[in-house]
């Protein structure tokens, strides 16, 4: 393997970590789609503030989740926001309002009412979760575009990328899309209720969030094991030692096969989201549920992107013309770059460590009633 | 108009409408963060805890505002791939890195202390909270670094080469990127403008608490914090500002021609201090270009050369490749017409190694890339039907950088006219309506500022998104014009409406607060 292969390789490592730390991290967006769950303020205050505190992580996620997409592989970048022009915008829109209404909702003036901004936060956590799902679903199930870089010599019409005319609302409503779309959005309410019950000290808010366990968990599982039958189930395109693209019957379940570690990194990972919803439902006392779903969750959604760009799979398959399918290696970054970030990219455990020092001192005494009465304290 | 220049146009609206609303967030984030941590290092000395109160005060102001600047700042990231895709292929192996840099740096670093300076009072030690106050102004500023690094490399594209194989550019010198003259100048002079920003709106608003004559002690502690960090800003805005334009000068002289209106340099160039441009004034006419101007003798050759009798090229000079020797001789250079008749040439000898490419023919291959290699510096060029597409909105450009300039000027005048009062006739600045007034009025006009140096900084670069290499009709995604103007329309609403409620929010929380003991802080 060539030192640019490794490099390769070596990033798209890197995107899987972020696209894994995105998806735990939307617990904050599954909880906001349980703010309506209950009518009680008190009770919601409580919820709301638990997930402030976390916000701008998952956010923050997104945003290098992005930068680091467009700087290792920046034909994904130009191909996919240009092209599935529709998904993306509604996907920022939810963000750009979630900005804003945590620090709003409650302040006096805010012209809109609290309840607008928790519908904001709301629409945040459905359309985050099921179209960022929907966004990595492309990465097995394919897109609608061709890539023709002598475009851009066309004075008229430059752009090298081209989609299907629907921009995006085509991989919307894309049956297979939508199975790992809404197994997201339920396994993102399942984990914002571990995460409740494990920073909210209250009786009444301990029961619900279990009871929400029991349902969104259930859903989740039905809709993830679905979606893991219909993958398994797939073709796949390979590239081939020449250069050409073939398809290959049950592509991902022949690389979960050929790359041993990334099944045991998806078994790993089921038995540890497993465990934790068991643990929850059954034991009033278990609060840690968080944790081993997050760690699962996280093995989980590296295995997918390890077998969705690795082995010679294009990660994103085009359905309309396959040479144009996009690989780590025809779409990545140069030589030159990719070394200078992998440089810049030592400073990661540093970042990860003040990410869980400052996380464990915020966290270190649950959220109370008390809390939330104090007028001194600042509050969302 | 056709589909790709509607494309174009709705496209860079979208961008300026976002940018522009961005602008109007971080700069009071650059500022405000730095004061509010100045202030809590007072408190954290002396434990005077109405240091406390006031340190709180502006906490909270500084958090309403910075909900929005995020809210903004991630359409714009999302922007280069959803809106100008061909841009994030062409340059994307340059541009690109900054971004993930800017992300992993500073952005984690903004978001995780942030929480713990707005949640940690109570739950940290005061020395860990004081440094996260710290350490998120310091993310911010870190942030706006290397976005500021990628929009310089914009202006001025160094540290890398043409890639034929892939159609690309690819960097070959980090460094040339960070250190080049134009990102140097630029960082200092856009964050410290953000220092300037934040001073007044503090000094504005403590100003209508004096002039309500409610919580007095506050109003005064916050001027003089304001103050100094104001007048440290606007020296250097000042400074760097002079140095932009002598950079300008060298990577973009037809923005500077468009900045001064100067159609025709000479040497010895006097520059406008103030003017009114001739509306029916066009290209290669006689018109006069002013209706009126006050000209101050020499002033442009000394701003942008460092001496009063060095020849600044105008609009027309540029576009005929034309300068002048102090002694009067004209010297010829690469004319834009040539420059397009090249571009076109390094278009075809593209197409050629594509060609050969495709067919395997690797003599084919070396030969044009030599050819490319001989005009690749005017690539850009070749998108052009005709000379005129290179000049900027001149109206535009001349107009914001002169508001730019006037009001820079003001405030300078202003930090010390405060700081004198404040410290030395403190009874007049606590008592003289006039002062207080100025201060509030001053409130709208250094946001004015703020974003008329922007306008003058991407105005006056167009019609390039990378100078001489990509104008902006080669950096579109290739998406319908209606669903740009859709989104436009959309975000422009709700950037509209949010903003409306963080003003109103923001004076709520001044105005109740202002009944309160603010200094009584928990």
């Amino acid at each position: 393997m060539s030192t640019y292969e490794l490099l390769q390789s070596y990033w798209w490592f890197l995107i899987s970590v972020l696209g894994a730390a995105l998806v735990f991290l939307l617990f904050v967006q599954g909880g906001q789609t349980l703010l309506f769950s209950t009518r009680s303020d008190i009770q919601r205050t409580m919820m709301v503030n638990s997930l402030g505190r976390k916000w701008e992580l998952s956010f923050t996620t997104l945003v290098v989740f992005g930068g680091a997409f467009f700087a290792s592989f920046p034909l994904f970048y130009s191909t996919s926001f240009g092209g599935a022009y529709w998904l993306w915008i509604l996907i920022l829109l939810g963000f750009v309002l979630q900005a804003v209404s945590y620090e709003f909702r409650k302040k006096k003036g805010n012209l809109f009412g609290p309840k607008t901004f928790d519908a904001f936060l709301c629409f945040n956590g459905v359309i985050g979760c099921i179209l960022l799902g929907e966004a990595v679903g492309m990465f097995f199930f394919g897109a609608e575009f061709t890539v023709q870089k002598g475009n851009l010599l066309d004075a008229s019409s430059p752009a090298i990328s081209s989609w299907a005319s629907t921009h995006g609302f085509e991989a919307i409503f894309n049956w297979k899309n939508l199975l790992l779309g809404i197994a997201v959005l339920f396994l993102a309410r399942m984990q914002a209720a571990f995460y409740f019950i494990n920073t909210i000290d209250d009786v009444k808010a301990q029961k619900k969030q279990r009871k929400e366990v029991l349902i969104n968990g259930a859903t989740f599982v039905l809709f993830f094991v679905v979606f893991l039958i219909v993958l398994l189930l797939s073709d796949g395109y390979q590239v081939e030692s020449d250069g050409s693209i073939s398809v290959v019957a049950n592509k991902y379940f022949h690389n979960f096969i050929d790359m041993w570690w990334s099944l045991i990194a998806l078994l790993v990972g089921v038995v540890l989201v497993l465990y934790a919803y068991v643990r929850t439902i059954m034991s009033d006392e278990f609060k840690s549920g968080i944790w081993y779903s997050g760690i699962g969750t996280a093995l989980v959604v590296m295995s997918l992107f390890w077998v969705a760009g690795y082995n010679n799979t294009p990660y994103y398959p085009s359905l309309t013309d396959p040479a144009s399918s996009l690989t780590i290696s025809n779409s990545s970054s140069s030589l030159f770059t990719l070394k200078v970030m992998s440089w810049v990219t030592v400073i990661i455990p540093f970042v990860v460590a003040y990410i869980a020092y400052a996380w464990y001192s915020l966290n270190k005494k649950p959220i109370t009633q008390e809390e939330m009465n104090d007028e001194s304290e600042h509050k969302y | 108009m056709n589909e790709l220049t509607t494309l174009v146009d709705w496209s860079r609206a979208q961008f300026a409408l976002t940018a522009m609303y961005h602008w109007l967030f971080v700069p009071l984030t650059l500022g405000l963060s730095v004061i509010v941590a100045i202030m809590e290092t007072i408190y954290y000395k002396t434990h005077d805890s109405d240091w406390l109160g006031t340190t709180k005060f502006w906490m909270t102001v500084f958090g309403i505002n910075f909900a929005m600047g995020v809210a903004t700042g991630i359409i714009l990231e999302f922007e280069f791939g959803t809106n100008w895709s061909n841009y994030s292929w062409f340059v994307g192996d340059i541009f690109g890195a900054p971004l993930a840099i800017e992300g992993l740096l500073a952005f984690f670093m903004e978001a995780t202390f942030i929480a713990v300076m707005f949640f940690g009072w109570k739950k940290v030690s005061p020395r860990f909270h004081l440094t996260a106050t710290w350490l998120t102004a310091i993310g911010a500023s870190l942030s706006a670094l290397w976005i500021l690094v990628a929009n310089s490399w914009m202006q001025y594209p160094v540290g890398m080469e043409f890639n034929p194989y892939e159609m690309r550019n690819v960097m070959d010198d980090f460094w040339a990127l960070v250190m080049s003259p134009v990102a140097i100048n630029k960082f200092f002079h856009s964050v410290l403008s953000g220092w300037t920003l934040a001073g007044v709106f503090v000094i504005g608003v403590s100003c209508w608490l004096l002039l309500k004559r409610r919580n007095v002690a506050t109003a005064l502690r916050s001027i003089k914090v304001a103050g100094w960090v104001g007048l440290i800003g606007i020296l250097a805005t000042l400074a760097t500002g002079d140095g932009s334009a002598k950079v300008v000068s060298e990577v973009q002289p037809m923005k500077l021609a468009a900045m001064e209106g100067l159609y025709r340099g000479e040497c010895g160039q006097s520059i406008t201090a103030i003017g009114i441009l001739n509306p029916d004034k066009k290209l290669g006419d006689d018109e006069q270009t002013y209706l009126f101007d006050i000209s101050i003798p020499y002033g442009l050759s000394v701003l942008a050369k460092g001496h009063t009798d060095e020849f600044v090229p105008g609009i027309e000079d540029l576009l005929d490749g034309i300068e002048l020797t102090q002694e009067g001789d004209t010297i010829k250079g690469v004319s834009y017409t040539e420059r397009i008749e090249r571009g076109r040439a390094a278009h075809e000898s593209l197409r050629a190694f594509d060609l050969a490419k495709a067919e395997g023919d690797t003599t084919g291959m070396v030969l044009a890339h030599a050819d490319l290699k001989k005009n690749f510096e005017y690539f850009g060029y070749g998108y052009f039907d005709s000379v005129e597409e290179a000049v900027p909105n001149v109206p535009m450009v001349f107009y914001s950088f002169h508001i730019m300039v006037i009001l820079g000027g003001y405030f300078l005048l202003f930090y010390l006219v405060v700081l004198f009062f404040v410290y030395r006739r403190e009874k007049i600045m606590t008592s003289s309506k006039l002062l207080h007034l100025l201060a509030m009025i001053s409130i709208p006009l250094v946001w004015i500022c703020s974003e008329a140096g922007w306008v003058t900084a991407e105005v006056g670069r167009q019609p390039w998104v990378i100078e001489g290499l990509m104008p902006a009709k080669a950096a579109v995604s290739d998406i319908p014009a209606q669903s740009v103007m859709v989104t436009f329309m959309l975000f422009a609403v709700i950037f509209t409406g949010l903003l409306a409620a963080e003003i109103s929010i923001m004076l709520k929380y001044i105005s109740r607060k202002s009944k309160e003991n603010i200094d009584n802080a928990k």
